[in-house]
């Protein structure tokens, strides 16, 4: 499975970063095969609705799920109607991109039924 | 002529000035008064308009006809609020993101957008017992975007006024954001309140820098005088700005202010001072 893991950095041994439209990059990693490429955010200067535009992002590269911290409600919507599966990764621990990896192939990440939180939108 | 009361620091006088500039100018002039305050207008208390005419307004918001639109996505990319998001076969808007600019509508190669009014607040107008001609705006609550109200309030005249007034004044929102440069746009001179304190000082520098910045000429109301320090005085000074009035620090104003009676009403001494402050006013339009 292709997976687009937010990331602070550029590599597999990049900090995961558990914010999903203003993270840094995403790690776009085959489950699979292990083969990886690395893209920065264009969202990440975005003046407002960072996680709609980081989700269209995710979705161009072709990932089929994201594995970040937590989901806006329309970063939510946005990945949810273009197929796309919503992973949790615990926010707290440090990890790095290739120990997430890790975690889902042992199915240790969860599935958000859920946006994480309200948006940000004014506030 | 367009005067701009305004202030940054809220709690100032900003309508305490502008509606008693606007009782006194009243006496020999036509009077447009607009309150700018969309968050939380109150100068209709003290000018006691009677209402008669109500518009909701808002922004158009862009709706997608499904049969026509081909996915393309231009509609996504030109938008700068991420206000849609195509991906596959699938359309989003997320109204609370648009700003209603309108630019998805026109690079549609398909037409496939047409556009609704999303209500965000009301404009109310009516002419007070002086013949001042009222105009306010109000957001509704949860709103976040101010401007959009503003600009509609800036343009709008009531219905049975044919004849430019004299005299618009329009009473700024407080802070230093995009709704005191709106209301400032189109203006011809800045009225600024303030009080002679550190935050009145702070504020005063960031919304004297707007009228800067927008070319207008601007003067100082020092309201509350005798509190706090010179250093408005001092800044003023410096940066050549004329301190037009000084208000003193008067426990019978706050006291009238704080049942709806105006400051030239409380106090008739001042009704001379605000026809000198609008006299200044003109007198530095004119050279």
């Amino acid at each position: 499975m292709k997976l687009a893991i937010s990331s602070s950095g550029t590599t597999l041994d990049s900090p995961f970063d558990a914010r999903f439209g203003r993270a840094a990059a995403f790690c776009l990693v085959d489950s699979e095969t292990g083969i990886w490429t690395t893209h920065a955010n264009p969202a990440l200067a975005a003046a407002g609705g960072a996680g709609v535009q980081a989700a269209q992002f995710v979705a161009t590269l072709g990932a089929q799920a994201v594995v970040s911290g937590a989901y806006g409600p329309k970063a939510y919507d946005t990945l949810s109607a273009a197929g796309i599966a919503r992973m949790l990764a615990p926010a707290n621990d440090a990890h790095s991109v290739a120990e997430v990896v890790a975690l889902f192939k042992a199915g240790q990440l969860t599935q958000a039924g859920a946006a994480s939180h309200n948006g940000h939108h004014g506030a | 002529m367009r005067i701009v009361v305004a202030s940054g620091k809220g709690g100032t006088g900003k309508t305490t000035v502008a509606t008693s500039l606007a009782l006194v100018a009243a006496q020999q002039h036509t009077v447009c008064f607009r309150d700018c305050d969309v968050e939380a207008p109150n100068a209709a208390l003290f000018l006691h308009p009677a209402f008669d005419t109500h518009r909701e307004v808002g922004i158009l918001i862009p709706q997608i006809d499904a049969q026509q639109c081909t996915y393309c996505g231009k509609c996504a990319r030109v938008c700068q609020f991420n206000a849609i998001a195509i991906v596959g076969k699938k359309a989003l808007i997320f109204p609370e993101l648009c700003h209603g600019c309108g630019s998805c509508t026109l690079v549609c190669p398909e037409q496939a957008i047409s556009e609704r009014l999303a209500v965000s607040g009301a404009l109310d107008s009516g002419v007070t017992p002086e013949g001042i001609v009222f105009a306010q705006g109000v957001m509704d609550v949860g709103q976040p975007m101010a401007v959009p109200i503003l600009r509609e309030l800036k343009e709008w005249s009531a219905t049975d006024v044919t004849a430019a007034p004299d005299i618009e004044i329009r009473d700024a929102p407080p802070g230093a954001s995009c709704p005191v440069v709106e209301t400032m746009r189109g203006a011809d001179f800045v009225l600024l309140v303030t009080e002679p304190t550190p935050f009145g000082l702070h504020d005063l520098k960031q919304v004297a820098a707007i009228a800067g910045q927008l070319g207008l000429p601007a003067g100082v109301v020092i309201n509350r005088d005798g509190i706090g320090d010179d250093s408005v005085g001092a800044y003023c000074a410096e940066n050549a700005l004329p301190i037009l009035l000084r208000i003193p620090m008067q426990r019978e104003i706050a006291e009238a202010i704080a049942r709806g009676h105006s400051l030239v009403e409380t106090v008739p001494e001042y009704r001379p001072l605000f026809s000198n402050l609008l006299d200044q006013i003109s007198a530095r339009l004119d050279t």
